[in-house]
């Protein structure tokens, strides 16, 4: 896998993501976090567990810049994006995959479409757009449907091009706010393995999730968070939560 | 930041295939561009047509200079010359006494057998005349004074009475400067009806695509590079429905002009032609739709970019 169209933002830490005393207040009042500090390593898989609006979304937000931290510091592969400029964002996100539950394909753009976006974004050239989306088709295994429009695709088969959107650009992290949500046991299954095998290839993965069957088969890192605080923090965790 | 030219050619096919993929939202945009620009042509068209007629008819005042009776030739060819040197003077007529009686007889027609009965070149009672037409109309009150001025300068006064139709021409030029200016008002109230119109239904289509910037913002597109495909999309869009108008427009003005030729030639009215009018109405047009075709898209692309 050729790296040369990787960022200028990708440096050699090992910490991936590091966030000290972060507070966030909405303007409703709110508090979605109140003084998280955490540090997730590179090549680390990470489920983010607990109860719907303990700021599980929140935390995510944080990551991928969609918010800003109310106090605190947070870095994302070794920059300061709470201070970024608005101008910067696009570049920090490209080295950052997010996925999302409900998947959130451009409805007019075919599969293939779809993947090759996110590299004409960054001004690959053509010949590298084409072999690269190609591979990644391979990899989560649709490389006969990458002429299909989203609409044309089962669920699974949507947030497999998702995923392969997400690491095109093969970004340090990957982001999944509940990447199984809409998705029957069997498939869901199928996404994780796909996200087993990517984390296996050296990609950070941060994945908030509600399913307890997963967290407690797959074992990884366990995040809880309950109330804007980090409830629970363990190597091999268990789900812990009744439904 | 400079642009890669592979990276200028991907926005103009993306924005050449949006025009594709959003195909009933396009040919919404399409036709309500079309629609407004249509009815803006028509009035542009009938405007244009007023301001000819209204010319056609300020071209026809003009002024007579009446001169004493027995003036001699040596003097009429004189004043002639100085009437004709004038800058605002584009043709000046001598009408000699005899021509004078011949033309009150045509005007007057049977009428005038008993009127003018008896009168002949022995005994005619008109003076000597010349008929004189103006370079711009407007000025034709100016000129009139003017031509009356000569004869302070000389001593024998030669010229009895300068007429223009004094009152009535004045009447005119306000009724044709009023027509003017209220056929200005509505094109230009139309056209401001137009853009509002066009830009609003494009509005309307990028709002239903605000989520699709969302995501494009997601995967890290700078604005700018959200900004091109639809900018360009905008831009084709206004070109092809302005070019769809002008075309009907001026197939069916030209049709008009033909049809209606031996009808208005009787009453002495001549449209303007295709020739004539074409290019501006086409250059304005098609200029207008492409720039509210930017400019709707641009704007609106502009408030959903702010994530």
């Amino acid at each position: 896998m050729s790296n040369i169209y990787m960022l200028e933002l990708s440096t050699g830490c090992d910490n991936v993501i590091e966030m000290q005393d972060i507070w966030k207040t909405y303007a409703d009042g709110n508090h979605a976090l109140r003084g998280v500090s955490v540090r997730i390593d590179r090549n680390e898989f990470v489920y983010l567990v607990g109860p719907s609006g303990a700021g599980k979304s929140t935390f995510m937000k944080l990551i991928y810049r969609e918010e800003v931290p109310t106090k605190g510091q947070i870095s994302v592969n070794g920059f300061n994006i709470g201070k970024l400029k608005q101008r910067k964002i696009p570049f920090v996100r490209r080295n950052i995959g997010v996925i999302f539950q409900d998947f959130r394909l451009l409805p007019k753009l075919t599969a293939y479409e779809n993947i090759a976006f996110a590299m004409e974004v960054i001004e690959a050239p053509r010949r590298i757009i084409k072999r690269r989306t190609m591979e990644v088709l391979e990899l989560v295994g649709l490389r006969g449907k990458h002429a299909s429009l989203p609409a044309q695709l089962s669920g699974g088969e949507q947030q497999r091009i998702a995923i392969a959107r997400a690491i095109v650009n093969n970004p340090a992290v990957i982001v999944a706010d509940e990447p199984t949500g809409n998705l029957d046991p069997e498939t869901s299954w199928g996404i994780m393995n796909l996200l087993e095998e990517i984390n296996f290839r050296g990609t950070t993965i941060v994945m908030a999730t509600h399913n307890r069957e997963i967290v407690n088969r797959l074992r990884k890192r366990v995040i809880a968070i309950e109330n804007g605080i980090i409830a629970r923090d363990e190597a091999r965790g268990e789900y812990g939560y009744e439904i | 930041m400079v642009m890669k030219f592979s990276t200028i050619l991907r926005h103009l096919r993306e924005g050449v295939k949006n025009v594709v993929r959003n195909g009933w939202m396009s040919f919404a945009s399409i036709s309500s561009i079309g629609i407004s620009l249509f009815i803006l042509g028509v009035f542009m068209l009938l405007a244009m047509n007023v301001n000819n007629l209204a010319s056609q008819i300020e071209s026809q005042v003009q002024i007579r200079v009446f001169l004493q009776l027995n003036t001699e030739q040596a003097k009429i060819e004189q004043l002639n010359n100085t009437i004709g040197n004038m800058p605002e003077v584009s043709k000046v007529k001598f009408v000699s006494k005899e021509e004078g009686l011949e033309m009150l007889r045509t005007n007057l027609g049977e009428d005038g057998n008993e009127l003018l009965e008896g009168y002949d070149n022995t005994n005619n009672p008109l003076p000597d005349s010349f008929t004189v037409e103006v370079v711009d109309p407007q000025t034709i009150a100016f000129v009139a004074k003017k031509i009356s001025a000569i004869n302070e300068a000389e001593g024998e006064q030669p010229i009895s009475s300068v007429k223009y139709g004094q009152g009535t021409v004045e009447t005119l030029f306000k009724v044709t400067t009023a027509v003017r200016n209220i056929g200005l008002v509505i094109v230009a109230g139309l056209a401001i009806t137009a853009m509002f119109l066009i830009s609003n239904t494009i509005k309307i289509t990028i709002l239903a695509r605000r989520r699709e910037i969302g995501i494009m913002k997601l995967v890290g597109a700078t604005n700018n590079f959200i900004r091109w495909p639809f900018f360009i999309e905008g831009a084709l869009i206004g070109l092809l429905g302005s070019l769809v108008t002008v075309a009907l427009l001026l197939f069916g003005y030209s049709q008009l002009v033909q049809v209606s030729q031996v009808e208005l030639g009787l009453m002495m009215i001549k449209l303007v032609t295709v020739e004539e009018s074409g290019l501006l109405v086409a250059a304005l047009l098609i200029g207008m739709g492409t720039a509210i075709g930017i400019w709707g898209s641009t704007i609106s692309v502009r408030k959903y970019l702010k994530v």
